[in-house]
């Protein structure tokens, strides 16, 4: 409590993009209850604060903390344990905590490739070859920067998660649930849900959400997006474009389908599906229309790179969790 | 190690042919690589990739999976699904740095308890060849991930 009498918030950003922090502000009004209800401690993207603030505090003095970001670096890692600690409720917050989402495609990668791709090829001005190091020696002392770990992790593989909140980002309206939820819990109306709950989201998938009209699914071709026109009606994989919607959690009301657009995946594993990618694998195979292997793979051409299709949002949270050349650090 | 490696090997049989063909392999004492473990499924079709995967990641050094042949499926089509499976999975097996060979698709009917051994002893020889796979996501939390990598500069 604070001396305010207001229980304490925090909001942290890892290996992220800051989408979620927007995705929160896009709550309008409601960061007024937040702001009426809270009292906001720590929250680098809104606010001046220090790390050596939050090591002051008492721990278990924040009632609740929404992380966001993936576990790419020592600095991401120190500040998970930090307000583990600090906190009282830990949420993931967002696809890069609960699952890595586009940071962790990184881990289809060696830590040595990034690196290089970053700042040595030819779309990086970098005439000195400068290559960042974790410490450098100046005049004045010795600096350091966070290192990177070889690939890059979920929030729960480092520290123990209270609850988890999917989305790229959540959506607003799921936000603001969640916050009506914690609010009224605070007044004493409502419990909390059982620890490890998936929270602002729902418990079907998208396709369950999804308005479009579902035949017969046998696919001889498949279409990127980019190529064709969609039928505004018709479910977008018996178009033969490859949809997330079987595997990926309900929340968003299907809202990239219903734009013609397919669902990427950005809601995570869909209640009791333990790897995105292995469930679609096993949707999209069911529906190619044909039973002979070389036609098989001919239709298969069309998944130009399907780690990466299936596992775009999922691959730190997956059962492999990185490719071998990814967690062996070198190729 | 001067010991020869013994492969880990999960096995998916069908209830209706490739378990059976196992069956006739051991009631006809055809003898056969122990590194073997299979579980039975009611048709290749079941099979799930996530059981592949989670087979790797958990310890296993090569997966097999068994099914009725082209045509022979007791539920009609289903193993056609499982090939389908198969081949997109070997794909992204691939991406992921798992050779391909570790995971091993297999028509086997019921009366080919002998044709089953000879493929599980070639596929062991296969994968003892590849060498283990030693994943380093095992199930058991030990990730090995912990230590952060200072990467050198290539002058």
């Amino acid at each position: 409590m604070s001396s305010n009498g207001k229980p304490k918030f925090a909001m942290y950003w890892a290996a992220s993009c800051g989408g979620c922090e927007i995705a929160v502000l896009n709550i309008h009004e409601k960061i007024l209850d937040v702001d009426a209800n809270f009292d906001v401690v720590f929250w680098p993207v809104a606010m001046d604060a220090k790390y050596k603030d939050v090591e002051a505090m008492e721990d278990g003095s924040i009632l609740l903390t929404l992380f966001n970001g993936a576990i790419r670096n020592e600095e991401n890692a120190h500040v998970a344990h930090l307000l583990r600690q600090k906190s009282k409720i830990l949420v993931a917050f967002g696809s890069c905590a609960n699952e890595g989402c586009m940071p962790a495609l990184a881990n289809l990668s060696p830590l040595q490739d990034i690196f290089d791709t970053a700042y040595h090829t030819i779309s990086t001005d970098n005439p000195q070859g400068i290559h960042p190091q974790p410490s450098f020696t100046v005049p004045e002392g010795d600096l350091y920067i966070p290192a990177m770990y070889p690939v890059v992790r979920t929030l729960d593989q480092v520290v123990k998660v209270d609850y988890y909140m999917p989305g790229c980002p959540p959506e607003s309206h799921q936000i603001a649930a969640v916050i009506d939820l914690v609010i009224k819990v605070l007044h004493g109306e409502a419990q909390l849900p059982p620890p490890g709950t998936v929270i602002g989201a729902g418990g079907s998938t998208v396709c369950d959400e999804c308005a479009r009209k579902r035949d017969v699914k046998a696919i001889k071709k498949f279409e990127r997006i980019q190529h064709v026109m969609p039928d505004p009606e018709i479910c977008l994989l018996e178009q033969g474009i490859l949809c997330s919607g079987p595997a990926t959690r309900s929340g968003c009301n299907a809202l990239c389908p219903a734009a013609g657009s397919p669902c990427i995946g950005c809601y995570g594993p869909a209640e009791g599906v333990l790897d995105v990618g292995a469930r679609l694998m096993t949707a999209v195979a069911s529906v190619i229309d044909s039973n002979d292997p070389n036609e098989i793979e001919r239709i298969l051409d069309g998944i130009p790179d399907p780690a990466g299709m299936f596992y775009r949002f999922n691959l730190a949270g997956s059962l492999l969790r990185a490719s071998k050349a990814g967690w062996q650090g070198k190729v | 190690m001067s010991e020869t490696f013994e492969p880990v090997i999960i096995g998916f049989t069908c209830n209706w042919c490739s378990y059976r063909a196992a069956d006739l392999a051991g009631t006809a004492r055809v003898k056969y690589a122990p590194n073997v473990r299979l579980i039975r499924l009611m048709c290749s079709g079941r099979l799930d990739p996530t059981f592949v995967l989670k087979a790797l990641a958990g310890g296993a050094d090569g997966v097999l999976i068994t099914g009725c042949h082209p045509g022979e499926c007791h539920y009609l089509e289903q193993n056609y699904k499982a090939l389908r499976r198969y081949l997109l999975l070997r794909r992204t097996l691939t991406q992921m740095g798992i050779e391909p060979q570790r995971v091993k698709l297999v028509w086997a009917s019921a009366a080919e308890g002998v044709r089953l051994a000879e493929e599980i002893n070639k596929l062991v020889e296969e994968i003892r060849s590849l060498g283990p796979l030693k994943w380093k996501t095992s199930l058991n939390g030990d990730l090995g991930f912990e230590k952060a990598e200072t990467v050198e500069v290539a002058a």
